[in-house]
């Protein structure tokens, strides 16, 4: 039981970080019917502007402060996806108002390339570190209710809680301010929406900050566990089957498709993998995603499609 | 009635739009005065709503001149037409349907908030006590359009005739000078096209809106119009009050056909 409940938890903190990731694409697709290929690369590109400045802030420094050079690093980074999302809305989107879907997702694409590009190309394109103090070494908790306790890895857990402060956050955000309400009503109906002079050109810069912003986190968490490289922009491929899941545009399905599939993944490795000879959890997320395809292929939580005949 | 038709608000001269080598509008002209309740109406594809869209600064005309409280209007985007006090409805309802009643007339008054964006995103200090002035406005509309009721409910779940209040509402939540109408009684039952046109005439008559409204044939929309345009195949047929239009031979023609 013990062990059961163990793996339930780890699969609950990993399926947090996917959601993370996962809601980038969500914010994304739900305001601008854009759906982003270039999420994972947005989370690459952040990581390696925090990892780098805060290298540069510490050594400026002298070493003194790793807290104050990681803080000048996030305000640097988080400036440099606002740059991102101005940069993104000025000489790409702003050109392509009223496109099909196909023509915006392989320009998506084409961001991934540049970004990915660029970003090694100024920050460097060895393997850097984010220290941001995260506690490594797992603890035993509930040893009195469980053999044997369970075993909580604390970097998971932080990760978890921050991923779902943020999701909270965004929620707020989303829900109660006018703002977010301007956002919404962009995700409704861009014409509706031009008629009562919400300027879409701002709310795109604005979202696509968000989704920026959104990525940085999940860079410095994904970082600081796996260090800053080239294939923290794969991570995001581990989010779309999340996404088909949850439901395109469905910002709680993000975060209830990430959780199932982090569970999933653990515990079917763990129970089902003997039987297979293991290796589940690289090809589980995947499948549940074409099952989900097959019955319903709106996702858990999406809209249903309806069209009129 | 107590109000006063004022001044030309809105002047058209000589108007031509082409879509590529269709033409939707072939040198129109006419104007809009204060207060007034004006109605463009028109059978099928005579180019009513391209009207619409010019107005509204959607379209923009290859031909012609547009003065706006007496001055030349230059091109202009899209989202500009609501600061410049001109509002409009949607024939196929373009309401935010995941969001509630409230929030969709709420979003009326997104030009209507002064205050940072980013302290509006942090619901803090003035932003907040903004937010609840707004929320007092959003409430008279709501009592104003009697839709109490339903103030949380979300506009997707609601009648056809509902949803058309709430657009309305939407648009009056922006407190403009034209408030621009596309077919505003299309597809109602009798019932709900009294109280459209009901409010239609108390929003003209209590906050002094001009307006322009569309209606596809010659029924209600006509009967609460001060003045009426006709429109066929992007021409001009009949301009004036509605009975002289009504018994216009050329206007005749073009809605029962030739041989009348």
């Amino acid at each position: 039981m013990g062990f059961f409940i163990e793996t339930l938890i780890g699969g609950l903190m990993a399926g947090m970080l996917y959601s993370l990731v996962a809601l980038g694409f969500v914010l994304i697709f739900k305001s601008s019917g854009v759906f982003n290929f270039a999420q994972g690369a947005m989370v690459l590109f952040a990581a390696l502007a925090m990892a780098r400045f805060s290298e540069w802030a510490n050594a400026a420094l002298g070493g003194n402060s790793l807290f104050l050079a990681n803080l000048i690093a996030f305000v640097g980074a988080g400036a440099t996806m606002w740059l991102v999302a101005w940069a993104v809305e000025r000489f790409v989107l702003r050109k392509l108002v009223n496109q099909e879907g196909a023509t915006l997702l392989m320009v998506t694409l084409g961001i991934t390339y540049i970004l990915e590009g660029v970003g090694q190309t100024i920050f460097g394109s060895e393997i850097y570190n984010i220290d941001v103090g995260m506690p490594k070494e797992p603890v035993m908790m509930f040893e009195s209710l469980f053999e044997g306790g369970i075993l909580i890895n604390k970097e998971d857990f932080i990760a978890a809680l921050i991923a779902a402060l943020l999701v909270g956050l965004l929620t707020l955000f989303f829900q109660k301010t006018p703002v977010g309400r301007a956002l919404r009503a962009v995700a409704d109906d861009h014409q509706a929406a031009l008629s009562i002079g919400i300027p879409l050109n701002r709310i795109w810069v604005i979202v696509w900050l968000v989704a920026g912003v959104v990525a940085l986190v999940a860079g410095i968490i994904w970082g600081s566990k796996l260090g800053v490289q080239f294939s923290l922009a794969t991570v995001a491929l581990r989010a779309l089957p999340v996404v088909i899941l949850g439901g395109l545009t469905s910002v709680p399905g993000a975060i209830v498709g990430g959780l199932i599939i982090g569970v999933g993944e653990k515990l079917s490795e763990v129970y089902l993998g003997p039987m297979v000879g293991g290796g589940i959890e690289i090809w589980f997320a995947y499948v549940l995603a074409l099952v989900v395809l097959l019955f319903r292929p709106q996702g858990l939580f999406g809209e249903k499609i309806i069209n009129r005949v | 009635m107590s109000r006063k038709i004022g001044d030309v608000i809105l002047d058209l001269q000589n108007i031509s739009l082409r879509f590529g080598g269709v033409k939707a509008l072939t040198d129109i002209s006419f104007d809009i005065r204060e207060h007034e309740v004006r109605a463009i109406i028109g059978p099928n594809g005579a180019g009513k709503s391209s009207m619409l869209n010019v107005i509204n600064g959607v379209y923009h005309p290859q031909e012609g001149k547009i003065f706006y409280r007496g001055a030349e209007r230059k091109k202009m985007e899209p989202h500009m037409a609501a600061s410049t006090g001109i509002a409009r409805t949607f024939q196929n309802i373009a309401l935010f349907k995941g969001m509630s009643v409230l929030d969709n007339i709420m979003t009326g008054r997104t030009l209507k908030m002064k205050s940072n964006m980013l302290l509006q995103a942090m619901w803090f200090g003035p932003a907040q006590k903004e937010e609840l002035a707004h929320r007092r406005k959003v409430e008279e509309i709501i009592d104003f359009l009697e839709i109490q009721h339903i103030r949380k409910t979300p506009v997707g779940r609601l009648p056809y005739g509902l949803q058309k209040r709430v657009d309305l509402g939407r648009a009056l939540a922006m407190e403009p000078q034209i408030l621009l109408l596309d077919e505003p009684m299309a597809g109602m039952n009798v019932e709900e096209k009294q109280d459209m046109c009901r409010f239609i005439l108390d929003v003209n008559d209590q906050f002094g809106t001009t307006i322009v409204l569309i209606e596809h044939d010659m029924g209600e929309g006509m009967d609460i119009s001060d003045r009426v345009v006709v429109l066929d195949y992007g021409k001009k047929i009949g301009d004036g009050l509605p009975d002289e239009v009504r018994s216009s031979p050329e206007v005749i023609k073009a809605y029962l056909g030739a041989g009348h």
